[in-house]
This record gives structure tokens, C-alpha cells and sequence, in this order.
């Protein structure tokens, strides 16, 4: 692969309703502030990826309401359905296919729809969609699975909320910062079991925006790169009857590649921090073992170790995580600029000291059917 | 480095108003499977899927993740591209750079729509801003009537030159099993059938299809291993302009999208005479005033001068430049897949598969793609590696 890096990145504050603007003066925000970042100018930019949801916004062909605000204007431009993630990684082909530089915004605004609804419209409309199936009681059933074949707790999945709510306080773009114990996680209300309230990534509103440059207009902005070293994706059956979800295997195929990519070949070693799609508690251990940082059934451990924590040896969402910001589509496009400003040294009171490799994760449909890995480094 | 990349293997399902027959999933099927057939992979041989379709039409979220049984997706890198109309060339342009970008060798494209599933036109007013387009100026014919009426009062075009758009489309459909509408129509038939919004009549539309449509793409070194006569892609342009339909047209200028992604696409393909230079173009005309103002708007004539182009027979089989040999947009219309059929129908032609339909020895081919407010995307193939 070419040598590509991520030289400009945005986002707005994540909140919980932005009722003074619409989603496409959230995309102008985070466009502008994403050029400002990387010193360049429109012109710079010879291609635009915008990331949106029919359903989330309420509008078919959704990306015709964002063109003009993303700069896309007498451009080639295109859209990603799926999170901010994969939208990027159509970003970065298009660099190594010819184009200089990507621009790559994603956006949503949970505040003016009904998540149950939008994520119900995932499940088969004959056989699943009537029995009420969504995102939090589909992941219950994950958490259930998960808790049953590896004896993973409650107090496990809670303490990763009380790490992610705690490490958001660091960061003023989260929607969530708290200072929780387990005892108010486990006592938090009961949603669909074993999920609690505080357990759950909460609805936002928000935008992100990320440039990709070649190795040649990667030296023309003013930012530090983070050049982008292996990113792949892949997808699990469809049916969450057809799989097993305590084992997600379209992760830990995705997080192979992506290592294999960037010539990773102990990942906990060589991996500082990681910012993953943790949108419930559980997904946090579940998605680490996906990864490969530990055996299948170890993932409560890690945190139980104090291995993810801020001052453990692999911070996991320095951010707070999804659970503390969770604007659809853009989530996991937060989690690459996350890493990317962990890369750079620009994270501020939530940077991790000497990161020179990140891994930033993205999911697309129920219980992470689809999963996209990238792993972004320092040095070229 | 970008790597050449060339497509190896179209498939299509044979469209119809309404599949009860089958599921959205079946149907992607079964374009999946003509496709692999058609150059002689199994879906082993993919490393990528790209999929897209109009959610609100089929009320399905995530389609990517949705389709996985259908397309082959199965622990397989798989993503959704969504541009409306342009869907099609949308995903055929992302599989594209699937493969030019060195990651994927072989990845496959899929377009898909079960409008029967839909009311179409409930779907479509529902891309413009809730407040300020949706209830005056939204979904897909009162742009399109109010164009025509001005490109005839600019140039004195009439419903019958636009009815002959029509009659062609539909005769050379009668030469492709796949279309949905094969039944021969004539100029007075058009001018007879119902009235939508003047000038725009019911047979100078296109109608509502079930079908799907599945592309391989190949990387230099591979696809030629493939198929014997690959269609190369020698370039692709796209300019989605426009956010509001009250801006989406300069009725002085044409349609400015087209003209300016067909500009920098000929740029890169090194053409500057479209009309005698492509052999064939497939090109998303979903009514009948856009087959002749369009093509003005392509540079395959001048300005007003569509309509004398269209009835000297140029674009008729046979013709300096045969348009939509498979019958185009107004004999079939999935909508997610009708792009990617442009972009199928040109291959077909440059690979010689044509059949009935084929245009002779055919080495440079076009496909267009049109949707969203009125945007344009153009694929330039050729007999001959970039």
C-alpha cells in the first residue's frame, strides 16, 4: 500500500440535542474546522466522501442535503451508508486510486428521530422486525450470549462504563462525562437484561470530519500525519440466530488483515491505545478479544487488570468512548480522530504519553455484524 | 500507484414490474450468480462487495449488512454506497477504486431495487428539505416537466421530437430479454398516453422495475486472465452540484452536471469528439426530453440541435452513435440498479456479449448515470488498457 495519512480532523461537540441547527450546518462546522486543521483550503480538496442514513435523517438519497455544505460542490463526490469508518476507508482508496486528497464527513442528529425505530428498520421486516427487535434488546441477547459461554459479569461490563464515563471527563467534546461506581451502574434501570441504563451509549447529535492526503499533499499540510498503515472490514452472518454472538469472528478476521497490513504481529504489545465502537458496556471486552489483545473469555480480565485504563498498559477510549458520545455514523469516525490526535500529541488532557500506534474501530449493523479496523501510526 | 482495473463479468435478473416470486435477497442473488457465471468465478474469487439501493424504497436499514445471504457477502469485506439515481454509478465508481486502489483484485458491484415493494414517488419527495421543497417542488417530474418546457420554449422542440426518444428506446429494447417493457410502441402512442405534468406524458417516463444487477471488477493482470476481452475503465467523472431543485438547473446553460463531469471524464480518456469517437452509449435518461437535451448537454450535438440529431437516425441502432442499445431507462428502471446496467450495458458491448443487441465491433463505450437533484455521473470504458 501507498503511503497515506489522515492530515486534517474536525468534530463538534457531541450533545444531546442541538436544536439551533440542522445537520447540514453541523457538516459546514466540522468541514471548515477540518481544513483550518490541516492548514489547507478548499481547493485543496479534489474529493468529498459524505457519510449518511436515509432512515436517521428522515430523507431519502440524504447525502443530497449535505453536498453543497461538505464542499462538494464541482467535485467528485460520493456516499458511504454505514459508519463514519467505512466511509473513510472509501476515502482512502480513492487517495490510493488516484485522487490527492479526501474529505470525509459524517453526521446525525439522534435527537430528531426514534433510535428504536431507525434500528428496528435493521432487522428482516417479515420474520424479526415485529417482534420488536432493536439495537439494545438484539444486544442483550449479545450480552446474554457473551455472559453465558465465558462467565463474563455484569460487574465487568459495568466497570467499563465507569472507566469510559471517567476518561470522558477529559474530553470536552463528550457528551457524557460522570463520575460513576459499579453500585450506580448496577443499579441503574433495568432496560432489556442484562443491559442497564448506564450501560448504554446515550442518543446524540453531532458531526466529524476527517482529510486523507497522499504521501505528496500530506507534506502541504501544517499538521503532524498520522499515516494510515492497514484498515480492513468484514461482515458476519445476518440472522443473529445464525451466529454465535459471544464469538465475532468478522472482527477478528478484519483486525487479522488490518495487522497483517500494517506488519503487527503482537498487537498488545504493539498497540498503545485504542479507541473501539463500544456503543453498550459488553462491547468493550467483546470487541478486545475480537481484536486478538486477548484469549476469547479474557476480555472482563483486561479491565479487572487495570490494562485499559488510562494509566494501564493499553488505554482502550482515552475519549470516554461511544458510551459517552454516540452520534450514529459518526461514532466511528470519532474513533479514528481520537487516535489521530493521540498520534499527533494533540489530545490534551486525555492524551496517552508516546503513542505512536493506534487502532480505531467502526461497526455497521446488529450486535457488530460488520466490523472496520485501522490501525494508524506516527511514523511512515 | 492507481492500478488499471477492467471489468470481467456482468449479470442481470430479467426485469419485471413485480417479482412475488422471490425476496430482495433472492433477487441479488440471482444477478450475483449470472455474474459470476458470466466469467466464470464462484464467490470465492471475490474479495470486496460493494451494494446499493434506495432504503426508503425497500424500507430496509443497512443494506450491506441486510444482504449478506444475496450477495455473497459472508465474511467478506462488504459497504453501501447510496447516491440516489446515481446509486448505480456510484457503486460501480466505489468498486472501482476498490480494485485501483491496490487492496482488493476482484470485487463485485451490486444494484438492486424491488420498487414494487414501494410507492416510488412517497419515497422520492422525501429528498428535499422538509420545509422549503418538499411540498412545492420534490420527487422526480416536476423538475423534469419543468426543464422540458423550457428547453422546447428555448428552442422550439416539440412533444413528438421527444416521443421519438421513446419509440427508439423501446424498439431497441424489443433486441434485450433482460427489459422490462418489450412491447413496440409508436410516436402516437406516446403523444395518446395520459398527461403527468406537462410535457411530460406517461410513456416519456421511465417505469418502476424489480430487478437487480451484479459487475465484477478485476485489477491489471488479473482481469485479463479472466476474460478474454476485458472492458477496461479509462475514466469516471461525477458532479453531484446541487442541494435545492429551485437551483438545480440553469435553463440557459443546460444540464450543467453533465456537462461538466462528461468534460472532465473525456479530459482523462483523451476524447474530443464524443460522437465519433464512442461506438456506443448507454446512456440514464429516465423521460424522453433528456435524450435530446442531454446528449446537447454530452457534446454529441450543439446546442438545439438534439431533436434533428435524434430523428436523422444517429442514435438509432445502425447510427453514428447508438444510444441504449438494451433499451435504456425508459423500458427498465430499478432503480438502485439502473445505473450500474448503463455501466453493465456498456461492458457487454465492449465485451461483445450483446447478442441481438450488440453493436459492431464496439471499442470505446460511455454510461451515464443521473439522479439526486439533477447530477450526472459518467464511466468512460474501452477495448483498451489505460
Amino acid at each position: 500500500m501507498d503511503s497515506i495519512a489522515i492530515v486534517g480532523v474536525a468534530q463538534t461537540k457531541y450533545e444531546r440535542r442541538k436544536k439551533d441547527k440542522t445537520y447540514y450546518d453541523l457538516v459546514y462546522e466540522v468541514t471548515r474546522d477540518a481544513l483550518e486543521d490541516a492548514g489547507l483550503s478548499l481547493d485543496d480538496i479534489d474529493n468529498v466522501i459524505t457519510v449518511s442514513n436515509d432512515f436517521l435523517d428522515g430523507r431519502t438519497i440524504s447525502s443530497m442535503a449535505v453536498g453543497e455544505a461538505a464542499g462538494g460542490y464541482h467535485k467528485n463526490v460520493s456516499t458511504v451508508e454505514g459508519d463514519g469508518a467505512f466511509g473513510a476507508f472509501y476515502g482512502a482508496m480513492r487517495v490510493l486510486g488516484g485522487f490527492k486528497t479526501t474529505l470525509v464527513v459524517a453526521h446525525s442528529k439522534g435527537s430528531e428521530g426514534d433510535m428504536r425505530y431507525v434500528t428496528n428498520g435493521m432487522f428482516d421486516p417479515v420474520y424479526q422486525r415485529l417482534l420488536g427487535l432493536e439495537a439494545v434488546s438484539s444486544s442483550a441477547l449479545q450480552a446474554n450470549a457473551y455472559m453465558e459461554k465465558h462467565g463474563v459479569t455484569e460487574e465487568d461490563f459495568a466497570r467499563v462504563s465507569v472507566k469510559n464515563h471517567g476518561n470522558a471527563k477529559n474530553n470536552p467534546y463528550a457528551q457524557l462525562p460522570m463520575d460513576l461506581t459499579v453500585a450506580d451502574v448496577m443499579q441503574s434501570k433495568r432496560i432489556a437484561d442484562p443491559i442497564k441504563f448506564l450501560d448504554c451509549s446515550p442518543v446524540s447529535d453531532g458531526a466529524a470530519a476527517i482529510i486523507i492526503a497522499s504521501e505528496e499533499y500530506a507534506g502541504k499540510a501544517r499538521t503532524k500525519p498520522a499515516w494510515i498503515k492497514g484498515v480492513a472490514h468484514c461482515a458476519d452472518a445476518y440472522f443473529i440466530g445464525d451466529r454465535d454472538l459471544a464469538d465475532p469472528k468478522s472482527l477478528r478476521d478484519a483486525a487479522q488483515r488490518a495487522y497483517g497490513m500494517a506488519g503487527i504481529r503482537e498487537p498488545l504489545e504493539e498497540i498503545d491505545i485504542v479507541e473501539l465502537y463500544d456503543a453498550f458496556s459488553y462491547m468493550e471486552p467483546l470487541w478486545l478479544e475480537g481484536m486478538g489483545f486477548c484469549d476469547p473469555g479474557q476480555g472482563g480480565k483486561m479491565i479487572d487488570k487495570g490494562i485499559t485504563t488510562m494509566q494501564g498498559s493499553l488505554p482502550v477510549n482515552p475519549s470516554g468512548g461511544v458510551l459517552s458520545a454516540h452520534a450514529v455514523l459518526v461514532a466511528g469516525l470519532a474513533r479514528i480522530i481520537e487516535a489521530v490526535l493521540q498520534i499527533r500529541g494533540d489530545a490534551g488532557p486525555r492524551q496517552v504519553e508516546g503513542v505512536r500506534t493506534a487502532l480505531a474501530h467502526g461497526i455497521n449493523g446488529p450486535c457488530g455484524q460488520s466490523h472496520c479496523v485501522w490501525i494508524l501510526a506516527g511514523n511512515m | 500507484m492507481a492500478r488499471s482495473v477492467a471489468i470481467v463479468g456482468t449479470g442481470q435478473t430479467d426485469h419485471k414490474s413485480h417479482r412475488p416470486d422471490v425476496n430482495g435477497r433472492e433477487m441479488i442473488y440471482e444477478a450475483v450468480t449470472r455474474a459470476l457465471e458470466d466469467c466464470e468465478l464462484s464467490i470465492k474469487d471475490i474479495d470486496a462487495i460493494v451494494i446499493g439501493n434506495m432504503d426508503h424504497f425497500e424500507s430496509i436499514n443497512y443494506v450491506d449488512t441486510w444482504s449478506v445471504e444475496g450477495s455473497g457477502g459472508f465474511m467478506k469485506p462488504i459497504m453501501k454506497v447510496t447516491t440516489g439515481g446515481t446509486t448505480g454509478t456510484s457503486v460501480a465508481i466505489a468498486a472501482y477504486y476498490h480494485v485501483a486502489s491496490g487492496l482488493f483484485d476482484r470485487v463485485l458491484a451490486i444494484g438492486w431495487e424491488k420498487n414494487s415493494e414501494s410507492d416510488t414517488t412517497a419515497a422520492i419527495v422525501t429528498c428535499s428539505d422538509p420545509i422549503w421543497d418538499r411540498f412545492s417542488y420534490s420527487g422526480a417530474i416536476p423538475s423534469l416537466a419543468t426543464e422540458a418546457t423550457a428547453y422546447m420554449q428555448k428552442y422550439g422542440a416539440t412533444q413528438e421530437d421527444a416521443a421519438r426518444v421513446a419509440v427508439r428506446d423501446r424498439t431497441h429494447a424489443l433486441n434485450n430479454p433482460h427489459a422490462h417493457l418489450r412491447k413496440p410502441i409508436k410516436i402516437e402512442d406516446v403523444m395518446s398516453s395520459p398527461m403527468l405534468a406537462y410535457p411530460i406524458k406517461l410513456l416519456d417516463v421511465c417505469p418502476r422495475t424489480d430487478g437487480a444487477c451484479a459487475v465484477v471488477f478485476a485489477a491489471d493482470a488479473v482481469a485479463q486472465k479472466i476474460a478474454p476481452r476485458p472492458a477496461w475503465v479509462k475514466s469516471s467523472a461525477v458532479r453531484h452540484t446541487y442541494t435545492w431543485f429551485g437551483d438545480s438547473t440553469d435553463y440557459n446553460k443546460g444540464l450543467v452536471s453533465l456537462q461538466e463531469a462528461s468534460s472532465e471524464a473525456y479530459k482523462q480518456a483523451g476524447i474530443t469528439k464524443p460522437a465519433e469517437e464512442f461506438d456506443v452509449a448507454e446512456l440514464y435518461l429516465p423521460y424522453t426530453y433528456g435524450g435530446l437535451k442531454w446528449i446537447e448537454d454530452l457534446g454529441f450535438c450543439g446546442p438545439g440541435e438534439g431533436p434533428q440529431f435524434v430523428a436523422e437516425g444517429h442514435t438509432d441502432m445502425g447510427g453514428k452513435i447508438p444510444v441504449n442499445p438494451s433499451g435504456g431507462v425508459i423500458s427498465t428502471n430499478c432503480i438502485g440498479a439502473t445505473a450500474l446496467l448503463r455501466v453493465a450495458e456498456a461492458a457487454i458491448q465492449i465485451m461483445g456479449k450483446g447478442e441481438q443487441r450488440q453493436v459492431p465491433d464496439v471499442r470505446l463505450a460511455m454510461a451515464t448515470g443521473f439522479g439526486g437533484c439533477f447530477w450526472s455521473d459518467v464511466v468512460i470504458l474501452s477495448a483498451e488498457k489505460p
